[in-house]
């Protein structure tokens, strides 16, 4: 074995080290990541202005707004106050562990719960647009509760 | 789409005998004893194939034939289809009449023979069936198409035997349309397409620009209703199957989808989601009038109509999961059905009347199964990680569905695929295509 093949080889093994640890560190924070079926973390979440999250999560078959989801509703509606001449989409999201046209419809009350949330935040309903996907769209594509978990949700996106 | 298939029942009888029949087969059953069954390959004279392989290439065209009727056979679970290279007599004298030792050496009980002609630019193609123990013909017919309809020809072959021996109408002059799916999970592309019963002939009905979903035939197969995404714009479609022209169902305000046809193809039935509640709607194709028929805040979706168009069962969580109900076709005397443990989606009304078959998720697996319309009777068939959307073959006897494969981390491992099993719980089959393929929906028989 040559001086270069030995540094190569240590080299994957760090870097094996590295990605082992990484899913180690996945693994035990996993549980606190979800909290009662909805998700919490931000692994998946864009920004739609610093501070402002673009999306927010549901439990398995419901469309109620946890107290997280809420507090992120309000800062997209403050947002918006002040970006008045924006108009946005509420994408729908379900999980894959439905029938699909149910989900087609769970999809739409979600985005619709969020709207609705904007709207008594003082967002015209003519700014907010809904469309479900479903369970054709979702984020993560494993088949596991995380995955599950990020991908029950709904986004706001921007529309112009 | 609409190829004429010009079938001239010219001579022969239909049943040549009905009393004391040898042969019966009985479908109510599992497939325990399997009917053994001889297809001769087809026999053609060489002036006959010569014109053929002009038109079709070179292909021994009789031996086709008799191997689509094989396969057709063999798929019901139903009929073993015995080893060709077994066979004693030469096809075209065992067509005329059969040395029926010779076929009782076999162990056939049931012989198929038959012959091929180019007559000017059409096919003429007969054959009969024949009851080896008895020593009788059962069933002779003969029919004149064009070449390149000759896979119909060996299905319609399939159906009118099936008949003769079951007592059932058959399934195999039919078409499956389906979602075409290609690409990872978080983007998929999907496409609307369209093949034989038993695979061939795919055909691509759209390009894939925008999602699709459930596809469903009108009755006479010419039209296919559907979910697009068009302009990200969720709405039902229509879609003319010959010409390729498409139109968007109604004005609704909001996203449509879930259709079906109506039992007479005259409406259109749906879901329409506003406010973020779904209820059922159907809208009349000629007088374009909409008619809603449920009205209740919860999620009611996934409709089907009974054959007779009186009553209709559709999926609603107002009980506060999935349930399946039926009501009146004008939405009155809305009745709960589903009972059992679990949630239950999906519902479709048997051609026969009597059943409504199901999805049903209970303890994270996914069931098929069927109820009776009162709800009693559950019958669970098949058991898998996932699976929905089933969707009945034309006399009743066989569902189709598709299944999800569970996925890794990164998605990898995941495919979606298209399955039989039959009413009886038995003969679970994978039903092959091209690309990966959900939402499948079977066409009536295209030769009445």
């Amino acid at each position: 074995m040559n001086f270069k093949v030995f540094i190569r080889n240590i080299f994957i093994v760090t870097v094996a080290t590295l990605v082992l640890s990484a899913c180690a560190t996945k693994t035990t924070t996993l549980p606190s990541q979800i909290q009662g079926d909805v998700y919490t973390g931000t692994d998946t979440v864009e920004y739609l202005a610093k501070g402002v999250p673009d999306r927010v999560f549901f439990a398995t078959n419901e469309s109620v707004l946890t107290t997280a989801s809420r507090d992120t509703l309000r800062k997209q509606a403050a947002w918006m106050r002040t970006n008045d001449s924006l108009s946005f989409t509420i994408e729908g999201h379900a999980d894959e562990r439905g029938t699909r046209e149910y989900n087609l419809a769970l999809g739409e009350r979600r985005a619709n719960v969020a709207k609705d949330y904007l709207m008594t935040y003082g967002i015209s309903g003519n700014r907010l647009s809904v469309i479900s996907y479903g369970k054709e769209r979702p984020v993560n594509s494993g088949s596991n509760p995380l995955a599950w978990s990020q991908n029950r949700r709904s986004v706001t996106v921007k529309a112009n | 789409m609409k190829k004429k298939i010009v079938i001239i029942i010219s001579f022969f009888i239909f049943f040549s005998f009905n009393s004391h029949a040898l042969i019966e087969v009985d479908i109510t059953r599992g497939n325990l004893n399997p009917l053994p069954v001889a297809v001769s390959p087809l026999f053609i004279d060489s002036t006959s194939e010569n014109k053929i392989s002009k038109e079709l290439g070179n292909l021994n065209i009789g031996l086709e034939i008799s191997t689509i009727i094989e396969n057709n056979l063999k798929k019901t679970g139903l009929f073993n289809p015995l080893n060709q290279d077994a066979f004693i007599q030469k096809p075209d004298i065992a067509h005329l009449k059969p040395r029926f030792e010779d076929w009782q050496l076999i162990k056939a009980q049931a012989l198929i023979t038959g012959k091929v002609e180019m007559l000017e630019n059409n096919l003429r193609v007969e054959f009969r069936l024949w009851d080896i123990l008895a020593g009788r013909e059962m069933l002779a017919l003969a029919f004149t198409t064009v070449p390149n309809n000759y896979r119909r020809v060996g299905h319609i072959i399939t159906d009118k035997v099936y008949q003769r021996l079951t007592g059932e109408q058959g399934y195999f002059d039919t078409r499956i349309i389906y979602v075409a799916e290609e690409g990872p999970k978080t983007q998929r592309i999907k496409k609307l397409a369209i093949m034989d019963q038993d695979g061939a002939n795919t055909k691509y009905l759209t390009l894939g620009n925008e999602l699709v979903l459930t596809p469903r035939f009108n009755p006479t197969n010419q039209m296919v209703t559907y979910l697009s995404y068009f302009r990200n714009l969720p709405r039902v479609y229509l879609l003319d199957i010959e010409t390729g022209v498409q139109e968007v169902v109604g004005t609704f305000p909001g996203m449509t989808f879930a259709p079906r046809f109506s039992p007479d193809g005259k409406k259109i039935i749906m879901s329409f989601a506003k406010d973020g509640n779904s209820d059922i709607y159907t809208m009349n194709l000629e007088s374009r009038e909409v008619e809603q028929i449920t009205d209740h805040p919860s999620i009611d979706t996934s409709p089907s109509y009974s054959p007779n168009g009186k009553l209709i069962t559709f999926n609603s969580d107002r009980s506060g999961y999935q349930q399946i109900y039926v009501m009146r076709s004008d939405g009155s005397n809305v009745k709960r059905i589903s009972f059992g443990t679990g949630i239950y989606g999906t519902p479709v009304w048997s051609p026969r009347g009597d059943l409504i078959a199901f999805t049903k998720l209970h303890k994270g697996k996914f069931y098929i199964g069927v109820m009776r319309i009162d709800g009693k009777g559950e019958r669970l068939l098949t058991e898998n990680y996932y699976q929905e959307a089933p969707s009945w073959s034309p006399n009743g006897r066989v569902l189709i569905f598709y299944r999800e494969t569970k996925s890794g981390d990164q998605g990898e491992g995941f495919s979606a695929t298209l399955w039989s099993i039959d009413l009886t719980g038995y003969n679970e089959r994978k039903v092959e295509t091209l690309t990966d393929a959900s939402d499948p929906s079977w066409s009536s028989l295209l030769t009445k």
